[in-house]
């Protein structure tokens, strides 16, 4: 008992020191698009802000699917090829956009449970100084322009 | 941040310089540039409907037509390239053309015929999906120049490479032109249109 609130103040001590220089996660925009019935994946999207004065860098994310990774598309020569991303770094006092096209998050196994319009997906990020933090992406229709 | 503005500069003259030495190289192309001098894309295929249907490009390409090849597994690359390109049907549709949309999967073992079906519902009720044993895909996608590759990976989330132009197909010259992903619906809808006045 005596150790653990020991071990507490000493940890306050830190976390009051490290405020000097830490990063400040933000995450704002974290959404997911609709999909087909059938479909076996969807994309999460967000966007992550540091109003710290330290990078930080997201490096995992877990939901309740059979797999979730962070993902990547790179183009050449007009071929798409995703790939694994290990992570993404948020530098400080920047902003990184997940968005259609570049970085996203993969939801994977969807079985015959799709991705709706109004659901929302809890997931909890991981970040190597912020440690965890939970978000939660809305499922949102496809935005098309043309309304039909 | 000079150094940013300078460089950026000099790239947009290189670009620009690249594209004017290319440009002159080009017969003039009527209806913008992306047109290239070949009629080797395109061709006979022989693929399963969304009604599990064997169907050929003549039962497919019945009038000016849009054709995309990637796979549903894709979260990101596909919808967003197919949701353009209905996009552009649609905005062509308003001017008074009738266009086509059809999405090929390079993905068969998992794109199943009701697997393309939903997946092309989801961005244009009349978009055509379309999907095939492993040797007619490789058939279409080869007739098409297109390029696919299974990642690694023995799982059942496995990714797949692919190209990512969109070509513009009628019925009865073939291949008119190809677009690439950074062309907007706009740009598409203009670019088809003319294609389809030239025609006329």
């Amino acid at each position: 008992m005596k150790l653990t609130t020991l071990t507490a103040a000493t940890l306050v001590a830190f976390s009051s020191y490290a405020a000097m220089a830490e990063p400040v996660i933000t995450v704002t925009d974290a959404r997911a698009f609709e999909t087909p019935p059938t479909a076996m994946s969807g994309g999460g999207f967000m966007h992550i802000k540091n109003d710290g004065d330290t990078d930080d860098r997201l490096i995992g994310i877990t939901a309740d699917f059979p797999k979730v990774e962070l993902h990547t598309t790179e183009f050449t020569d007009g071929i798409a090829k995703m790939m694994h991303a290990d992570g993404v770094t948020v530098p400080a006092g920047g902003m990184v956009a997940l968005e259609p096209g570049g970085y996203h998050v993969m939801f994977m196994g969807l079985r015959g449970d799709p991705l709706e319009v109004g659901e929302t997906i809890p997931a909890t990020l991981v970040f190597e100084q912020s440690g965890e933090i939970e978000v939660r992406f809305d499922v949102v229709a496809r935005t098309m322009e043309h309304s039909h | 941040m000079k150094a940013v503005i300078i460089g950026s500069t000099t790239l947009v003259a290189a670009a620009a310089l690249g594209f004017y030495t290319w440009s002159a190289s080009q017969p003039p192309a009527p209806c913008g540039d992306t047109a290239v001098a070949t009629s080797a894309i395109g061709g006979p295929f022989e693929l399963l409907s969304e009604t599990g249907a064997l169907v050929t490009d003549r039962d497919v390409i019945t009038k000016p037509t849009l054709v995309y090849f990637g796979y549903t597994f894709c979260p990101d690359v596909c919808p967003l390239d197919s949701a353009r390109n209905a996009q552009a049907a649609y905005m062509l549709a308003d001017e008074g053309y009738d266009i086509g949309t059809v999405f090929i999967t390079v993905d068969p073992d998992r794109d199943t015929t009701e697997v393309v079906a939903e997946f092309t519902d989801n961005f244009h009720e009349d978009m055509v999906g379309l999907t095939g044993t492993a040797e007619q895909v490789d058939a279409a996608s080869k007739a098409y120049r297109t390029y696919y590759r299974k990642q690694d990976g023995d799982d059942e989330y496995y990714l797949v490479d692919h190209s990512t132009q969109t070509y513009l197909m009628m019925p009865e010259t073939g291949f008119a032109t190809f677009f690439k992903r950074e062309h907007t619906p706009e740009q598409i809808a203009q670019t088809a249109a003319c294609f389809i006045d030239a025609q006329a």
